[in-house]
This record gives structure tokens, sequence and C-alpha cells, in this order.
């Protein structure tokens, strides 16, 4: 052994926590468990670290998903062995679908026990290997300091992903040399962050020759850290183009700008979903052509030319084909392409410019998110109107579940900044939002952190409420409740004749008492002109609170776009849907 | 709607850190994205630097073709992924073992057949012989054709191994 190694032993736990030091890491999200005692040791033996205690592996994945989103800095989990480990799988495919930088460490039984079915043994790497970005089993105890150190690098760099360090028992145990640094690279991993200049150039002069173009942006530009966000909305306005951009790209350009068309996509807005299918020059950065996004691909903006700027190459021509790839940083391509559009001769076309503006504000004219208002019930739309309203002085950060209230608070909440929008777009996860809200809180202590969930969803995570009382995260849980799974039972509605199969959510508790049984604060609206009231009280109380807002039961998330219809087949309310208007006033 | 795309068969080098997990990283991901694997080969070609190369045979359209090579090169231990059919020329070869249980005139034709292919003879008894042979996947799979009235009771083949034509490395 050279003598400088000779300092540097340690045991694998100690090393764990060593790594984690030198990478920065504040907090950890996790659940101890028989195969992580030494590290959940040497974690006691030390106050750098903050370790924020679950309830459920899952819901740590979820909070440090959160954490990451709202800081742009990796968020870290440590599980133990067998369901330690299959309780997080949900969470670490959450994050690879919308490439979150999780590492996640899971116990593992001793070396020699594995391939015995041990208590508590499950194999982890081969169960999280297409769940994650990559994974580790860390087999001798000279590696951990390195593979640590490089998961950071593998889970951070390129695509952000999520990385499992599976570290079995008697490696944290054992004692070697520390190895490894935060400058570790991976020796074969290296992602291209320039875009090639020729390409950058020939999209440019696309661009410049465009009559009716649209600029589309996803979470690549987020990912890419506020840098990119900034440089986004120099160059939109450079241009004068509309620009629209993904659920996942929501806080990228100000929704109060007057170029931003709202969302698109299946609720997307009329306008953008038609800008998209009319365009001729499209220009996509850091978006991957989702099919939430396309519609049907064959009817997809049939007449355009299409750039793709995108830091995973996988991600090119994968749905559908561009004229133009540049494979590179959301961020270092911006920078590339207002310098050659400052440097060059490229001029946009005014007239045609001015022409498509016009028609896109007659589509702006219909005003799609028009919902009938309400005295005797709240709308859901309404109460998401009123919270944007009452809270957006206090820039707040927003989580969602998955469902109607996720589609209706990307159209009604608008997002000016960048890491302040959290929700789970690729996987669709229901129960994300309470523990990702957790997750904001701990990293934003003192910012106003709201979940907007509806009730089905808040039931698949709930326990995390208790997680937010234990670690003082005042936490707000906007429960829209309409007792029924209601993205289920409108697609229901639409496609299956109204056959309301297993969406209603029987059965809920009172969810003003099972807050106030978790130790926190519940408050209820049940009309129009409570919602006010309780939002501004919900605001003041300085404790993780539930809002059971009780809205209208039936009503129906439009625009939509219907799966395998093109976007200018956009309905616009329950009459193109061929429904009566859900007017469920008589059933409240 | 968009025109039939022709399916289209590639040889693709894979090199790849020689690190556990790194086969089922490969198989999982043509698995798991629905891809086709005709024939698979792998072994350690760097002892030094630690670096495995697999060999793989698939068949797609064109857009497919271009996504496996992308996606095989978003592996994190993938170090370089190289279409032969594409970057080619390229040549290939694969060994089979060939085992026939004969006597009397089958026994004396599968031999004959054998020499004509250039296969050799790598094991015999009074009733059998294991033939060991090396071409093409074509002239392999002809010859287990012709052996199979002779008395053909088993084979085991390698897979694709292929590799670029002239002086360049993958």
């Amino acid at each position: 052994m050279p003598p400088e190694a000779q300092g540097n032993m340690m045991s694998g736990a100690e090393m764990i926590i060593r790594a984690l030091k030198e990478q920065g890491v504040d907090t950890i999200f996790g659940y101890p468990g028989g195969a992580v005692l030494p590290i959940y040791d040497a974690l006691f033996k030390q106050n750098h670290i903050r370790h924020i205690l679950v309830r459920q592996e899952g819901g740590a994945v979820h909070a440090a998903e959160g954490y990451a989103r709202s800081t742009g800095k990796p968020g870290v989990v440590l599980v133990t062995s067998g369901p330690g480990a299959t309780n997080a799988v949900t969470g670490l495919v959450d994050a690879l679908m919308d490439s979150i930088p999780i590492i996640c460490i899971t116990g593992q039984v001793p070396t020699h026990l594995i391939g015995s079915d041990a208590f508590q043994e499950a194999d982890t790497v081969g169960i999280t290997r297409p769940a994650t970005k990559h994974n580790y089993l860390v087999k001798n105890v000279a590696d951990v300091g390195r593979v640590m150190h490089e998961a950071f690098y593998v889970a951070t760099n390129g695509r952000p992903g999520p990385v499992v360090i599976d570290m079995p028992k008697d490696i944290q145990v054992e004692t070697g040399p520390y190895t490894g640094s935060p400058k570790t690279k991976h020796r074969s991993y290296l992602p291209q962050v320039k875009g090639d200049i020729n390409a950058i150039r020939q999209a440019v002069e696309l661009i410049a020759s465009a009559k009716r173009p649209v600029f589309y942006t996803g979470g690549g530009v987020i990912n890419s850290g506020p840098n990119a966000s900034q440089l986004l909305r120099e160059f939109v306005r450079m241009t004068g183009f509309p620009i629209t951009t993904t659920l996942m790209g929501l806080g990228s350009y100000p929704a109060s700008d007057p170029q931003w068309l709202g969302m698109l996509g299946m609720h997307g807005t009329y306008e953008a979903n038609l800008a998209m299918h009319d365009c001729d020059v499209m220009i996509n950065i850091g978006a991957r052509f989702d099919d939430r996004i396309t519609g049907r691909l064959n009817a997809f903006s049939p007449d355009s030319r299409k750039i793709h700027v995108d830091i995973d190459r996988s991600s090119i021509n994968k749905n559908v084909h561009v004229d133009v790839a540049i494979v590179g940083d959301a961020g270092h391509v911006l920078e590339d392409m207002i310098k050659v559009w400052k440097a060059g001769v490229h001029r946009p076309d005014k007239q045609a410019l001015a022409d498509w503006w016009k028609q896109i504000d007659q589509w702006r004219g219909k005003d799609c998110l028009k919902y009938e208002p309400s005295t005797d019930v709240i709308m859901p739309q309404y109460a998401l109107q009123r919270l944007h309203a009452l809270t957006r002085h206090l820039k707040p950060y927003i989580t969602t579940e998955v469902g109607q209230h996720q589609m209706w608070a990307a159209q009604f909440i608008g997002f000016d900044e960048p890491n302040h929008w959290m929700t789970s777009g690729g996987l669709g996860t229901m129960g994300y939002g309470l523990p990702a809200a957790v997750g904001v809180q701990i990293a934003h202590p003192n910012a106003l952190v709201i979940d907007v969930a509806g009730e089905a969803s808040t039931m698949m995570n709930i326990q995390e409420f208790s997680t937010a009382v234990q670690h003082d995260a005042p936490i707000k849980v906007f429960i829209l409740n309409n007792e029924y799974m209601g993205m289920v039972r409108q697609w229901q509605q639409i496609s299956y004749e109204g056959r309301y199969s297993h969406s209603y959510s029987d059965s809920l508790p009172d969810f003003v008492k099972l807050a106030e049984a978790m130790h926190g604060v519940g408050l209820r609206c049940t009309k129009p002109d409570e919602v006010d009231g309780v939002i501004e009280e919900m605001m003041a109380i300085k404790r993780p609170v539930i809002v059971d807002c009780q809205v209208a039961k039936l009503e129906n998330c439009f625009p939509m776009v219907p799966s395998g219809a093109a976007h200018n087949e956009i309905l616009l309310n329950a009459k193109d849907a061929g429904l009566e208007r859900a007017d469920d006033l008589a059933l409240v | 709607m968009r025109p039939q795309l022709p399916i289209e068969r590639h040889t693709m080098a894979v090199l790849v850190d020689n690190e556990a997990g790194v086969l089922a990283r490969v198989i999982g991901l043509f698995s798991g994205r629905g891809y086709n694997i005709e024939s698979l080969t792998v072994a350690e070609v760097n002892h030094a630097e630690g670096l495995s190369r697999i060999t793989v045979v698939t068949r797609g359209t064109p857009p497919v073709i271009e996504q496996i090579k992308a996606q095989l090169e978003r592996l994190i231990p993938v170090h370089k992924v190289s279409d032969l059919t594409v970057e080619g020329p390229a040549v290939e070869r694969e060994l089979a073992l060939v085992k026939v249980a004969a006597t009397g005139d089958p026994r004396v034709e599968s031999l004959r057949l054998a020499d004509a292919f250039r296969a050799r003879v790598l094991d015999t008894t009074t009733d059998s012989f294991t033939f060991e042979i090396t071409g093409s996947s074509e002239k392999i799979d002809a010859f287990v054709e012709l052996m199979k009235p002779l008395g053909l009771v088993d084979v085991s083949r390698t897979g694709v191994v292929a590799i670029k034509r002239g002086a360049g490395a993958m």
C-alpha cells in the first residue's frame, strides 16, 4: 500500500459520508434498515449532513427529486436492501423519465450471502438496471470512494438521471483506502455539451428564413441551469417569435410574456397546438417529441422543417424525423445561436411574422381555457386562478400529483422563473407531489411550497405528511377534491360511454381531521366565496396544511387533443367532445 | 401513411468496459425497447485496459437501426459503437461445432461433405463425428442443413464476429 493511502484508511460507511461531504451534499432523504446500519451509524457521528427520515422509501426518492429540481443540485437517497430498494424503484423510473439527477444508495446483504435468497435480499442492480441511468454493485471497499464520486459525475453530466449504488453490508464495515475525488470522471462517459457549430449556423439560417416559426422548448432548458433560461429569453425576444413550452419546460420562459403561447400538447392551449401544426419552422430546444406532445405522429406539424437541440443523441429522430439536429447542452447551444444570430445578417421576415402573429392572435381569441363559472360550486379552474393570484407575489414553488388537477395547474398557474414547478411528467406518478413538496421545502425552508393535489393522488403518499410535520416543513397540500380519479373518469366519460369503472374515490378520509390527526392543520372550503379566505389562512400558517377544496365533481379538463388525434383536431369543450356540459351542480 | 420502410440487417461492434452486468445492460436494452437480436457474441479483447467487444447482429428499419446505435452509445460503460454494415466493408465469420451420429454410408457422406466445406474433424467415435466449421453464417446454415438427413444430433454456434477490412481499427 502506498504511504499516502494509509492516512486515508477508513470504513466503507465512512467513505460514503466523506464522499457526500466532498460533493457538497447537505441533505439526504432516507429510511434505515438492517443492511444500512453501518452507514446510519456513520451518519449519527457527524453533523455536516442532515438526514430527512421519510415514511416510505418511495417518498424519499420523490423528496430528493423535489430537492433536485428546485435547487439544480443532485438529490441523495439512502435506503436499505430488499424492500427498501424495491420501494424506491418507482421514484427512480420517475427521475429517469424526467431527467433528474439522483444518487440512491441502497444497502445490500453481505457479499458472501448474495445469491442465497438471504433475508431482505433482492437483486437490486438487476431490478434497477432499466430504472436508472447507471448502477453499481460495490464488491471491494477500495472502490467505494471512486464509485461514489463517479456516480455523482454520471448523474449530473449529460442528460441527468438517477444512479443507484448498491452497498453490501460487509463493504460498509470493512476498512480500506479512500479513493476518488469530486474531480473523478467516468472513463468512457464523456457527453458532448457544445453543439456542432456548422449545424448551429444551419439552424440559425433556417430560423431567419422562417415565415411561421415557433419555439418548442422543454425540460432540457431547465436542466441546463438558470443561465439557459436567460439565454432562451434573450434569443426568443431577439427573434420576436412565438414560443410554447412543454409541461417539463414551464418557467423556462415567463408565462406572463406576450410571446408565450402557453403549454402545448394533450391539454395545451389551442394557440400553442395550432401554431405547432401550422408552423413552417419548429425550433425544439430540450424537448423530446413525447407522444403527449405530438399527438398522432403522421399528422404532427406536417409542413414544417424542424430543428432539434438535445443533449441526448438518442432523442434525435426517435419519434419525429428532424432536418437539423444539434447534440449539445441547451445553454451552450443557445449561447452559440445568439452569437451566430448577432454576427450574421439574418433578420426575420417582418411582414410574414406579423401575419403569423395575426393568425395566432385569432386563435388566442378563442380563449381556450375559459370555463363556465359558478357561484354555487367551486370550479377547480377558479380555485387555481385564485391560488395563483393570491400567492404569485411570493414566487411559490408548486408541485403536483398526477391527473386533472395537474393539467389545470399547468394551465392556470403562470411560472415566470425556472425551478419553481415540479411535476411528474414522463412517468405520471400519482403520489409524487406531496413528498416532492417536502423535498422542496427542506431545500427552501422559508419559501411557500404548495402541492396542488387531487384527493386520489394524495392518498397514495399521504404518509409523507408526517415527514413534513417531523421536519418542520410547512408544505401546503391544496387538494382539489372532486371525489373522483378525475382524469380516469374524464376518459371513461369521453371514450367509454360514461362507464365509471372504479374511478370513484370511495371512503375518503375527512382531510381536515386527517391533517389534525397527523399534527398538521386542516382547512376546508366548499363554496366559491370561501376560497380566498382559505388560501389566505393557509398562507398565514407556518405549519404543514392540508386544504380540502371541494370542487365541482364532474368538470372536465379542456382543451384536449385526444390520444391518437392531430393537433388541429383539438377539442375545446364538452360539446366538442360530444358530451353534454358536465353539469354536476345538482349532484353537489 | 408513411411508406413501408425496408428491414435491414446490421452488424454492430460495441466496445465496452469488461465489468459485471455490462452484457445484461446491452441485452436489456434490446429486450426493453423491442429490438431484435439475431446473434450476439462477447469476449474480452484488451485485458490491460479491461475492454470487451460485443458483436451484435440485428434487424430493423433504418430509423430503428439509428436508434439502436444511439441507445447503445448512451450506455455508460460503452466506449464506442461501430455499425460495420454502414462503415464497412467488413468481414464476418462464425464458428460452429456440428455433431453427426451415423454409421455406414451416411457417415462416409458426412465426412466427404465436411471436406468440401473445409470443416475439420474435431472428435470422432466409431459412430459419430464432431466437425468444426468456420465461415459466413450462410455457409454454416448450408452445412447444417446438409448434415440433417445424415444423422445430425447437435449444433453449437458462436454467433458472428466481425471486423473492418483494411488497416483501420473501430
